[in-house]
């Protein structure tokens, strides 16, 4: 499943992402890479961001690169 | 002079760090290979004088943002003798990525792992000796804000610029993409010497936030900070405001006007109400802009931009911008300039752009002066509130139409991926650097051009000699007569037109020149404007004043703010534009409705 389809709470693993380089270098500098946990903590109304967590650093990203981002529970 | 380069990621104490290295001895100034100009600082260590250079804040050596390119386009033709690599110690687990780049580059560095009492407190233990033991570089443990474990960095870094640096190699570019073996190489650092609890004990910072950013409650406590803020910087700074013009008016008519009293007359309202009042206009500003930015460096400081960032930006994206922009956009309600001095916290440049192109729109407290004063003179009681309140519509609605054309010309490249950092409270230290940092950066950059506004301006409604001050015969007259064509399809008498070449200078003197024009002041220009303008032609004049340029404070502050002249011309063309074009529909619509 996506990030972007996990609710506040929950616990996973990221397993791919599929982004275009920028976005995957500033990705990997924030904490986001294969095999790390990422916790959902909450999502922002009307469909605005995402906060997360990863490790010690907490994270804002918009839905829509979220979805480009697969994780399993 | 030897130069040292702080580098790090950003939200690492970086500006705190060169702020207590520098004091208050720091200057902007341009380098070989970049576009942007740098903080730098020169300070004694040792025996020598070095120059300290703030790089902006990056997250990776080889990424693609405009800071990215900015620091490697630096660290190419300026190598430094020592590179002071900033981590926070907080977040060591991804920040060593950085560090293990920037190691391939065979810099002469040292490593400084600022917010030790945050990671203290967090329960993450870091062993400096081991660290440095196996990465090779001497490795620190300090805490920019409180100052502790600063001595002994700043032993080490005098001791290690004595040796002469090794070059940065030429391949430097051919090494960047080397991910796999970072990743490896970051494991066996951290496992060897840092611990960190499985679960981190930041409570209050989750509290906090299950308030702050509550699905419900988030925005009202937003929009109740925002107003607070609003007030405060109103309620401290028009009364400082007053005093510095104050005091200004004073040192004029006790000191500068007796001085020059033996010059010819023309010479001597140039100097006075040309160059003199540019100054004063300049000093103005400073305590408007130090309490917008102590104020910031709360908002900013604590974190609560991002949190701000994270409730607005559902809205704000579909316009362009991000959460961060609003806030200017609110600030800039109470002052355009600071405000457009704080979108320095957006770091894509076309985001800032167009923030930049939006915020002056907003109806800052100069044009609220005039929208009082003519809505008094020509709106019953009842009425003129309500005609404030349709202005500041209008305000908002020129803003969100300037964005919604314009966002597709200033497509956002930078990728909204912001950190959350933990709230924390800046120290007073903190805020007051802001402060002066700003206002230094302001004069620096506005007061030539403000001053030579106003003197432009004094010239056009003196000249020529021959003519009464701001009469029909001036060179602002003629030019009003000239454009009269242009304004009569909008109500704008030729009267108007010069109180409007008199408004590029800053909407205070709006009400000032009604009054040198017509000859009369207070109740008697009311009463004046009442008899020869009808409600129609004064909210037509209204309107225009409120969406064209500013002022050339402004006009000053987005050339410097934008480092384009282009971009500045087309700021001001715009804003005409659409002055002229809803000015124009308004005007023409409630003529043809009988009005």
């Amino acid at each position: 499943m996506t990030l972007s389809s996990m609710n506040p709470g929950d616990v996973a693993t990221i397993v791919s992402i599929h982004t275009d380089e920028a976005l995957h270098q500033r990705l990997l500098a924030m904490g986001f890479r294969v095999g790390k946990h990422i916790e959902l903590i909450r999502k922002a109304r009307f469909s605005g961001p995402l906060q997360v967590r990863i490790g010690t650093t907490d994270i804002l990203l918009r839905k829509i690169e979220a979805e480009k981002i697969m994780v399993q529970a | 002079m030897k130069k040292i380069a702080l580098l790090g990621m950003p939200n690492t104490g970086k500006s705190t760090l060169f702020n207590r290295l520098t004091g208050s001895a720091s200057r902007v100034g341009n380098w070989p290979g970049i576009t942007v100009e740098l903080l730098s600082g020169k300070i004694l260590l040792g025996s020598e004088m070095v120059e300290i250079i703030d790089l902006p804040g990056i997250y990776d050596m080889h990424g693609f943002s405009e800071d990215e390119q900015v620091v490697r386009h630096f660290l190419h033709d300026n190598v430094p003798d020592l590179a002071l690599i900033i981590l926070n110690a907080t977040q060591i687990e991804r920040q060593l990525s950085l560090l293990l780049q920037l190691k391939q580059f065979n810099l002469n560095m040292i490593v400084l792992l600022n917010m030790a009492d945050e990671a203290k407190k967090l329960g993450i233990t870091i062993d400096a000796a081991k660290m440095s033991a196996a990465m090779g570089i001497p490795i620190f443990l300090l805490s920019a804000k409180y100052g502790s474990g600063y001595p002994e960095a700043l032993q080490a870094i005098t001791k290690t610029l004595r040796y002469s640096t090794p070059g940065m190699p030429e391949t430097l570019r051919s090494q960047l993409e080397q991910d796999e073996h970072i990743e490896h190489e970051m494991a066996r650092i951290l496992q060897q010497s840092v611990q960190i609890p499985a679960r981190l004990s930041d409570n209050l910072t989750t509290r906090l936030d299950s308030f702050m950013l509550h699905p419900w409650l988030g925005l009202p406590i937003f929009f109740g900070i925002m107003y607070l803020l609003f007030q405060a910087i109103f309620f401290f700074g028009q009364p400082l405001q007053a005093g510095v013009n104050e005091t200004f008016g004073w040192l004029r008519e006790a000191a500068i006007a007796p001085l020059l009293s033996s010059l010819p007359a023309a010479l001597q309202g140039l100097l006075l109400d040309g160059v003199y009042n540019g100054i004063a206009t300049v000093a103005a500003f400073v305590p408007l802009i130090v309490l917008f930015f102590l104020f910031m460096a709360i908002v900013e400081d604590t974190g609560y931009l991002s949190r701000a960032a994270f409730l607005m930006d559902a809205l704000m994206s579909r316009m362009g911008l991000d959460g961060r922009s609003f806030v200017m956009l609110l600030m800039g309600f109470g002052c355009n300039v600071p405000a457009l001095m704080g979108t320095r916290v957006m770091r894509s440049r076309s985001l800032r752009l167009l923030s930049m192109l939006v915020i002056p729109f907003s109806l800052c407290s100069a044009r609220l002066q005039v929208f009082v004063f003519i809505s008094a003179a020509l709106f019953s009681p009842k009425a003129a509130p309500l005609v404030l309140f349709s202005l500041y519509l209008f305000s908002f609605a020129s803003a969100i139409l300037t964005a919604m054309l314009f966002k597709r010309f200033y497509p956002n490249s930078e990728p909204f991926v912001l950190e959350l950092p933990p709230y924390r409270f800046p120290t007073l230290r903190q805020m007051v650097m802001r402060g002066w940092h700003e206002v230094y950066q302001f004069l620096h950059r506005a007061s030539k051009f403000i001053v030579a506004g106003v003197v432009l301006v004094w010239l056009l409604t003196n000249l020529p000699t021959s003519a009464a001050p701001a009469s029909a015969d001036t060179w602002a007259g003629i030019l009003g007569a000239w454009l009269h064509p242009l304004f009569a399809p909008i109500g704008i008498t030729p009267d108007l037109t010069i109180a409007l070449i008199f408004g590029f200078v800053a909407k205070e003197i709006v009400i000032g020149s009604l009054a040198v024009i017509y000859g009369l002041s207070g109740q008697a220009l009311s009463g004046a404007m009442a008899l020869q303008l009808d409600w129609v032609q004064a909210y037509s004049f209204m309107l225009f004043t409120l969406i064209y340029t500013p002022c050339l404070t402004t006009i000053a502050t987005l050339r410097k703010e934008s480092n384009s002249a282009g971009f500045m011309w087309f700021s001001i063309a715009w804003s005409l534009a659409l002055a002229w074009l809803l000015s124009f529909a308004f005007y023409q619509v409630a003529r043809a409705l009988g009005y």
